[in-house]
């Protein structure tokens, strides 16, 4: 890191982004694994423990890409959007899939 | 967010790397000793007879003892000494709960077969306290110590595979080693360890993560289960459930015969292939036995067979597993437990997880070599995060060996009668470790002003501390051979593999350290010598200046 030759503010702004982009991954990549897998556990084609274990199994992977993703796009405001989007989107279809589940 | 997508990955993999490795380490380590520990068990409770009574006598034993100690209960758990991982009759038992609702109180014994009595051996954590440690740490509660835990094992699949894409040349570097190269032999080292067991290290971190899936992924199965315990229970009982189980009957009935349910066990499955007894309602009309076989595959799951307790009619021939996730499952908790391996392929686990150990500390090494020629040019002296690193670095490379020579140490030496040996073995692990800790940190306190003392500081806390592990293991066969009968000069003739195995590989790693303080010896001679040989040519070039 060539820190030293950076003033001052400009470590700073360093240190926010990083910070604002390990937030990122470590929380937004949750939720999103969370979401995915949840989504996953009600759409895939077998019975109910089935699709459950399935989607246990795979939302490590799925937190790792999207942890991966966080790191290897340009800016940090496109890594939230990115991970806050999708995550509330598929966290509204589950619970309208729910929802239509419990009245039907 | 670097330059280049590779470079990000880079990122990532250098600093969460360093952030957990020290955890990581520690994990690694006692983990792979987990794959002896029932080996290391033995061990440490030499008293402890060798069992050899018949299959049939040893469940009459057993079931002898349970009717003394839990009569009326809720269930009885049999587990006879037929495999690697139960050198001893072991007998667990629940009683009913107190209240509805509840949870009725547990026991476990370990019994002599042939008295049905309970064996008596020193109080010691043995090599179970150790391996519990690699999932469940110590002194810390269970549920954060499960997330800690989780959390570095995240850190580390997410270091495994942003190794693998920075990475370029995968099969071109697993036979490259350049030695005496400074930083790029340790950065050939950290690929070599990496790459020879990729798969192992994989699978071991991937499956960690699933054995507490449940604990870190709550919302998934609260989604469909609802939230809390009941919607975990109402989960687990679809998954794993079990067929021909009844409720309480609340009508007492006599047990028929076990030996006459283990004989037909071993009918169909063949001798020696019988896991366990699982008992629910002892002495009531709805008692069932379950009798579970050996895992002899991968997949962590027993065949069971179901017997009516009464009238003793088998009633089910269930197979392992019964849907493909929940294969998935048993499989990647067995390849990571590894209680199907042979003598072969537990060594082969075990060197794998040493390989995975000595990955993460050559990683962290290569953290502080790379950056050193830069640190120890600054005029006052290193960053106080890179001294830091260092310091850490030796304390938990040779630091937490030192501890678990001690806790063997301790095992042999705490007075017999203490009440509070066991808990002590485990002080004297850390007491050790803290001290490996406090030891660099200590030398650099007499601390020189200019970076060549640093360096050579450094080095000498390596090599005392690497001769300190290099007696602490090398002389452990010797503090067995004066506390025990069971030192190599016995054990070696007498094929007694456990106690001897265990002196051997103690040995082996005594010499290890022994050579890993010679060779760093050498090294500081040599660079000492450079330095006298540059200090004096300097001299002679002033002398000549000042010559007309």
């Amino acid at each position: 890191m060539a820190r030293s030759a950076q003033p001052s503010h400009n470590l700073n702004r360093y240190r926010r982004k990083i910070a604002l982009r390990v937030l990122a991954a470590v929380f937004g990549g949750y939720a999103l694994a969370n979401v995915v897998a949840i989504i996953l556990s009600f759409l895939l084609p077998m019975s109910t423990s089935n699709a459950v274990m399935t989607s246990l199994l795979l939302s490590f992977a799925i937190y790792t890409a999207a942890v991966l993703w966080v790191f290897s796009v340009k800016s940090v405001h496109k890594a939230w959007l990115g991970l806050v989007v999708p995550s509330v989107v598929l966290g509204a279809l589950a619970a309208l899939i729910k929802l239509m589940e419990m009245a039907g | 967010m670097k330059a280049g997508f590779r470079q990000s990955m880079a990122w990532v993999h250098t600093w969460g790397g360093l952030l957990v490795g020290w955890v990581l380490f520690f994990m690694f380590l006692t983990g792979t000793l987990g794959y002896f520990d029932t080996e290391i068990d033995r061990w440490m409770k030499p008293e402890l007879p060798v069992a050899h009574a018949s299959l049939a006598d040893t469940v009459l034993a057993a079931q002898q003892r349970l009717e003394q100690q839990a009569p009326v209960a809720e269930r009885w758990f049999i587990s006879p000494p037929t495999n690697r991982d139960a050198p001893n009759l072991r007998i667990f038992w629940q009683m009913l709960p107190a209240e509805e609702g509840g949870r009725g109180k547990r026991g476990n014994e370990i019994l002599d077969s042939q008295t049905a009595l309970p064996v008596t051996a020193r109080a010691s954590g043995g090599g179970q306290t150790l391996y519990q440690m690699h999932y469940a740490l110590h002194y810390l509660p269970i549920n954060f110590a499960y997330w800690l835990v989780g959390i570095c094992s995240m850190f580390m699949l997410v270091a495994i595979i942003t190794g693998i894409i920075i990475h370029k040349k995968i099969f071109k570097d697993f036979f490259t080693f350049r030695p005496r190269k400074g930083q790029r032999s340790w950065l050939d080292m950290h690929n070599v360890l990496s790459v020879v067991a990729l798969p192992f290290h994989i699978m071991i971190t991937y499956s960690g993560l699933i054995f507490f899936a449940f604990t870190y992924m709550p919302l998934i199965v609260a989604s469909s289960y609802g939230l809390g315990e009941d919607g975990e229970r109402a989960f687990f009982d679809e998954l794993f459930a079990e067929e021909h189980k009844l409720d309480r009957a609340n009508i007492p009935a006599p047990m028929a015969s076990l030996t006459e349910m283990v004989r037909i066990a071993e009918k169909t499955w063949g001798e020696g292939q019988l896991r366990y007894l699982d008992i629910s309602h002892p002495n009531d009309a709805h008692a069932r036995v379950a009798i579970g076989s050996q895992l002899n595959s991968p997949l962590r799951a027993s065949g069971k067979l179901v017997f009516d307790g009464v009238s003793g009619k088998l009633l089910a021939n269930q197979a392992p597993t019964t849907s493909v996730p929940r294969a998935v499952r048993d499989t990647l908790l067995g390849l990571h437990e590894g209680l199907f391996a042979g003598p072969i392929l537990r060594w082969l686990y075990f060197f794998s997880g040493l390989l995975g150990t000595a990955m993460i500390a050559t990683g962290m090494i290569l953290w502080t070599v790379k950056r050193s020629p830069q640190q120890l040019k600054q005029a006052n002296g290193p960053d106080f995060g890179f001294r830091l690193v260092e310091s850490l670095n030796l304390g938990t490379i040779v630091g937490l060996p030192i501890g678990i020579a001690v806790y063997f140490w301790a095992n042999r030496l705490l007075p017999i009668t203490m009440e509070t040996r066991a808990a002590w073995e485990v002080h004297t692990l850390f007491l050790a470790w803290l001290a490996a800790m406090l030891y660099p940190l200590m030398l650099s306190k007499v601390r020189a002003k200019t970076a060549s003392t640093q360096t050579r500081l450094n080095f000498t806390a390596w090599i005392h501390e690497s001769w300190a592990a290099a007696a602490a293991f090398a002389l452990l066969p010797v503090i067995n051979a004066l506390t025990t009968d069971r030192h190599l000069l016995n054990s070696l003739p007498a094929g007694d593999w456990v106690f001897a195995g265990f002196d051997l590989t103690v040995l082996a790693v005594g010499l290890l350290f022994a050579y890993l303080a010679l060779k760093l010896q050498a090294r500081v001679q040599k660079h000492s010598r450079l330095a006298e040989f540059a200090n004096r040519s300097t001299r002679f070039a002033a002398t000549e200046e000042v010559m007309p």
